[in-house]
């Protein structure tokens, strides 16, 4: 544990826990906001899951582009921290888009009366979830850290073209789910004010957790490269 | 490679494919309206599908002792009558509220497996004295 005690790496974890500590101060926050907030007229309080689901879905969604963001960086730059921090946020996302998948099911059963339907937005979520699996495995199964770099880089650009299929799906297709309550293409927002604030602080919070939880990641994969190349 | 690297790729793999072709192929098209129905009525006739719409004011007819459930399904152009039969429908189902069966048309009448409801993308919380809780203190009241 030397590496952890010298002063640029615990300066560096200083600022990741207080990300880590304010998004779990601001869930907790939206946690109580959510709890006391009205519920919706036609779904009664079964609605308040919208209070998760949707920010846990955007993160998710947020997730893949910051993977494509960094992978198209790694490619031309071909510097190992861009190709690490891409991993780290693929690694994050799959936790936010398993969670979206769990919240979307808990969700669906006492509203539309089932767990799961193969329809658009729920096909094309399975398969950004399966991505996402399916970066994780590739990266373990490619020893060559360049070769590994470059795969997954491709992965991560093909897989985030799903992201706005999935997003639109509700739209170009007609299907179970509902569309968008806030839509992020027209700024349509279709929610009451007093539901809507817990869902952005919510946002707010997980969208912390989502960097800081990025960041613990990418500095654990970096002490692992240092370790590795001594 | 690890064997077991190569298992998991495989499944992730075998995933993708199967949700791919199989799960979004089909489903593009989720469901039908009543209109598309009467369109091709002998494209769709003896074959499963899912009918959309939603359910016609003054059509619902449950009974409770045989769990037999009667309904029209409209898209405001065409009506079709639906049976559904063998369990309760879910809670948010009933009149003008969107809905998705599944089943095959016999005669004119469609028999439905499995009922579905859509609920709408707004969320509006309820006026003064009509929460959850104050209505059903009222129906208690009543009662």
């Amino acid at each position: 544990m030397q590496l952890a005690r010298s002063e640029q790496t615990s300066r560096l974890d200083g600022l990741t826990m207080s990300i880590l500590g304010l998004g779990g101060l601001g869930a907790a926050v939206g946690f109580f906001m959510a709890m006391t907030a009205p519920p919706d007229v036609g779904q009664g309080f079964v609605a308040r899951i919208f209070h998760v689901h949707v920010p846990v879905a955007w993160i998710a969604y947020l997730a893949s582009f910051t993977a494509l963001g960094y992978s198209i960086a790694y490619l031309v730059r071909r510097k190992s921290r861009h190709d690490r921090v891409a991993a780290a946020t693929v690694e994050v996302g799959l936790i936010f888009m398993g969670l979206t998948l769990v919240t979307g099911m808990l969700w669906a059963r006492p509203t539309w009366g089932v767990y799961w339907e193969w329809e658009p937005r729920l096909t094309t979520s399975a398969i950004l979830f399966a991505i996402y699996v399916g970066y994780v495995v590739v990266r373990g199964a490619i020893e060559d850290p360049e070769l590994r770099a470059k795969a997954a880089a491709g992965i991560a650009i093909l897989g985030s073209i799903n992201v706005p299929i999935s997003y639109m799906s509700v739209r170009w297709w007609r299907s179970i789910h509902q569309t968008q309550s806030i839509d992020l293409s027209t700024g349509r927002i279709m929610v009451d004010t007093a539901i809507l604030i817990p869902m952005l602080v919510n946002l707010a919070a997980f969208t912390l957790l989502f960097v800081g939880l990025v960041r613990l990641r990418s500095i654990i994969a970096a002490r692992q490269a240092a370790r590795e190349e001594v | 490679m690890k064997p077991k690297y190569v298992i998991a790729l495989a499944l992730v793999a075998g995933a993708l494919l199967y949700l791919v072709l199989g799960g979004l192929g089909q489903n593009l098209v989720y469901f039908i309206t009543p209109s598309e129905y009467f369109q091709q009525a002998d494209r769709y006739q003896n074959r499963q599908v899912r009918l959309g719409g939603l359910v016609k004011e003054g059509s619902l007819d449950f009974s409770p002792k045989t769990l037999e459930l009667r309904f029209v399904v409209s898209d405001g152009v065409k009506h079709v009558p639906v049976k559904s039969s063998g369990s309760t429908p879910p809670a948010m189902f009933g009149e003008n509220r969107g809905v998705v069966v599944e089943g095959r048309f016999q005669g004119d009448t469609f028999v439905s497996q499995n009922l579905l409801v859509k609920h709408s993308e707004t969320y509006t919380a309820p006026k003064d004295g009509w929460t959850p809780e104050q209505v059903r203190k009222l129906i208690e009241e009543a009662n």
